[in-house]
């Protein structure tokens, strides 16, 4: 399989980490870049994608999916979850810990590997637990997990309330090379609620997750993460103070870095359907001053990368009254066509910032060595077009969940093939 | 897009969904229902119709209230509570609703502790769904069943000032009646401690004012309406014990502060000397019995248009 030869012919390359933005062909071979120029001469025997009208990206990065094995394969697998992920134009993922068990050591971290391995058309990066169980109280094994291959930590879902623990996994992950990822709530100030707190959930009828949830997680990791110099990330950034809150730690030379959501960023409280649970997730999809500071992040270099939170449900968990499903929408398969409707097409974000956000973002808050088209790198390629319109189906989504509030959605330009190691893994 | 009417011929969710004129024709023909009906007389005009009355929550008068409005109507009614049904079994609510639809009944009153539930039922179900109160949403026929009382009492409802007091927050009651009141040009004030009474309530609809103050709600009032204290729906302390009464209890001299000829109203269960002093409850001023006794002939109108 590493033998194969494989040149994509005549697209535009842009490769933000190479300053590249031309139209080239680019060869792979044994699963690298092996030369990217015009008209390359390629051996006989290799295989050949026209590329024409469309754009050749290093291959797209997503920090943040959930993959559901082990433990809840009734809703997504590593394979299922990474053919989705190969259908939105990423070749490499992220996946949270919160499985069953939960990857809190070594064992479950080794695991996941193993069966992306066997499984999967995609790279897949575990993120191990912080505390054992996401419990919040005792250390998950943080060294034998990033010696068996996790790229950072994160209590995903589950933070932890404990500043003290906090402080300590910090200081550990400093000690690692990894990044803490923090999904920002206070269970506290969170408990119960349903959906943004606000004039639409107090109109429904629903408890409110408010703003200050977040908030106040956020100004707490900013801190802990001043006085102990770890890397810290947060997750699907939400509100407008969370943003600001990021800016103000960068200008002070603290090391923070965060994510949005293509959903955070395109969708208000005011857009949910009422009691429809396609649109609940955590954070919530807050107001319109939340978003507009999203999308100014986006554009103003605060939010330096894209991710999902890919997080499949069963139509079961989903078919039931709103406050008892579960959070959480699938997003791997809409992510390149919301951002192309959202920023590119309006004029938000150049193509090349929008592939920063997915390439060089990423790759650089976890520090892998992907996200460039450069001679040598892996041969990881997202192709995509920007012009031709087609509708999301649900129905027809390689995840095994259909949790997506996209679904009838027309966008404009979209992923045409995906590339891992050299080989086309999937084409539309 | 669903109109009003669309949304009553599917049942009735809500009453913020409803236009005026719907809610005008419900009240008219509750109207004639109170003046017609002899006590217990029975009509046929929905003969041959099922109701299903789905129960999650306990309750005991508008179970009861659509009960008998059922029966006068001439329909067949088949009541469920939680206890008795599969749900306690682990059973979800679709696979309930499936259960309940293959037995096809006509129309569904349904109560839940889930805001929105009834939603969820009316957009798996082709039946009508009727809202008996679905968790801190909506209770659309006690707001229809508290505007005949008003109307009992008053001309029309433009321009009267009613005071809701209490527990806003986790409220049914109190968003239909908002809804209700406010299509009809009255002066809503939502009074209760700032833990109960977010302020975007003030943006439910036009003319809805919020205070903390007893007496600010209170004076020059038409209607006091006090809530009962949903200490079941309250998952934090949002008031010291024992001191709600004291700041927030419906007492003789706060009704002295409101028009002469004030009424005072409560969705009940009542709690004397909780929400409300036992001598104003049983003053001349409250309707609250007379609110139960209306239940009955807005929920024949209601239960009738469904069918019609």
């Amino acid at each position: 399989m590493s033998e194969a030869k494989l040149v994509i012919r005549n697209g535009r390359v842009i490769d933000p980490a190479a300053g590249l933005d031309a139209v080239r062909d680019v060869y792979l071979e044994a699963g690298r870049v092996a030369a990217v120029g015009e008209n390359l001469d390629v051996p006989a025997a290799t295989e050949v994608f026209d590329a024409s009208g469309m754009i050749v990206a290093p291959g797209f990065i997503d920090m943040h999916v959930h993959l559901r094995e082990p433990g809840f394969e009734y809703a997504e697998s590593i394979e299922t979850g990474a053919r989705a992920a190969a259908a939105g134009g990423f070749t490499s993922v992220c996946c949270m810990p919160n499985t069953l068990p939960v990857n809190d050591s070594a064992t479950v971290t080794s695991y996941i590997i193993e069966r992306a391995k066997q499984k999967s058309v995609v790279n897949v990066y575990p993120i191990g637990a912080i505390t054992k169980g996401s419990l919040g109280e005792e250390l998950a094994s943080i060294g034998a997990m990033v010696k068996a291959g996790a790229v950072a930590i994160s209590d995903d879902g589950r933070p932890v309330m404990n500043s003290r623990v906090m402080r300590r996994a910090m200081e550990l992950a400093k000690g690692h090379g990894i990044p803490v990822i923090d999904h920002c709530e206070d269970l506290n100030l969170s408990a119960g609620g349903d959906m943004h707190e606000g004039e639409i959930s107090v109109r429904r009828g629903l408890r409110g997750i408010p703003a200050a949830a977040e908030d106040v997680m956020v100004a707490r990791d900013i801190l802990l993460a001043e006085v102990t110099g770890a890397r810290y990330h947060v997750a699907h950034i939400s509100t407008h103070h969370a943003v600001a809150m990021v800016a103000f730690a960068k200008k002070r030379g603290i090391k923070v870095s965060c994510e949005a959501t293509p959903h955070h960023f395109v969708l208000t409280d005011c857009d949910t359907v009422a009691y429809d649970s396609n649109f609940k997730m955590k954070p919530p999809l807050r107001g319109k001053q939340d978003v507009s500071a999203v999308l100014e992040g986006l554009v103003d270099g605060t939010v330096e990368v894209i991710a999902t939170d890919h997080a499949p449900h069963a139509g079961s968990e989903k078919m039931q009254e709103f406050e008892r499903c579960p959070f959480g929408i699938t997003g791997l398969e809409t992510a390149i066509g919301i951002t192309l409707e959202q920023l590119v097409h309006p004029g938000k974000l150049t193509l090349r910032k929008m592939i920063e956000l997915y390439t060089t973002g990423p790759a650089r808050v976890l520090g892998l060595d992907r996200g460039t088209l450069t001679v040598g790198a892996h041969g990881d390629v997202t192709l995509f077009d920007t012009a031709t319109p087609w509708t999301y189906d649900v129905n027809k989504t390689q995840s095994k969940s259909k949790n997506s509030p996209f679904h009838g959605h027309t966008y404009t330009g979209g992923p045409v093939a995906t590339v891992v190691s050299g080989r086309i893994v999937w084409r539309r | 897009m669903t109109t009003a009417l669309d949304g009553l011929r599917a049942g009735l969710l809500g009453i913020e969904d409803l236009s005026r004129t719907e809610i005008e024709a419900i009240l008219r023909r509750a109207k004639e229902f109170q003046q017609q009906q002899a006590p217990g007389k029975k009509s046929d005009a929905l003969r041959g119709h099922m109701v299903v009355l789905l129960f999650f929550e306990s309750s005991t008068r508008t179970r009861t209230s659509f009960e008998i409005a059922a029966k006068r109507l001439g329909a067949d009614s088949v009541s469920i509570s939680v206890a008795a049904s599969s749900v306690s079994k682990g059973e979800s609510l679709v696979d309930t609703l499936n259960t309940l639809a293959a037995m096809r009944p006509d129309a569904i009153v349904m109560r839940h502790a889930a805001s929105g539930a009834p939603h969820f039922l009316a957009r798996h179900l082709p039946i009508p769904i009727i809202n008996a109160g679905d968790g801190t949403h909506e209770h659309p026929t006690q707001a229809l069943l508290d505007a005949m009382t008003i109307l009992d009492h008053r001309t029309s409802l433009e321009g009267l000032k009613v005071a809701i007091i209490g527990d806003i927050a986790h409220s049914r009651v109190a968003r239909s009646n908002v809804h209700l009141l406010a299509k009809f040009g009255a002066e809503v004030v939502l009074c209760g401690p700032p833990t109960l009474l977010p302020t975007e309530l003030g943006l439910l609809a036009k003319g809805v004012k919020l205070t903390y103050r007893m007496d600010e709600a209170i004076r020059d009032a038409d209607v006091i309406m006090m809530l009962r204290v949903q200490l079941e729906r309250q998952f934090e302390t949002t008031f010291p014990a024992g001191e709600y009464f004291g700041f927030y209890g419906l007492r003789q001299e706060h009704v002295a502060l409101a028009k002469p000829d004030v009424i005072v109203m409560h969705p009940g269960p009542i709690n004397r000397g909780r929400e409300l002093s036992s001598e104003v409850a049983d003053s001349q001023q409250s309707v609250i019995l007379n609110q139960v006794e209306n239940g009955v002939f807005v929920r024949m109108a209601v239960l009738e248009r469904v069918f019609s």
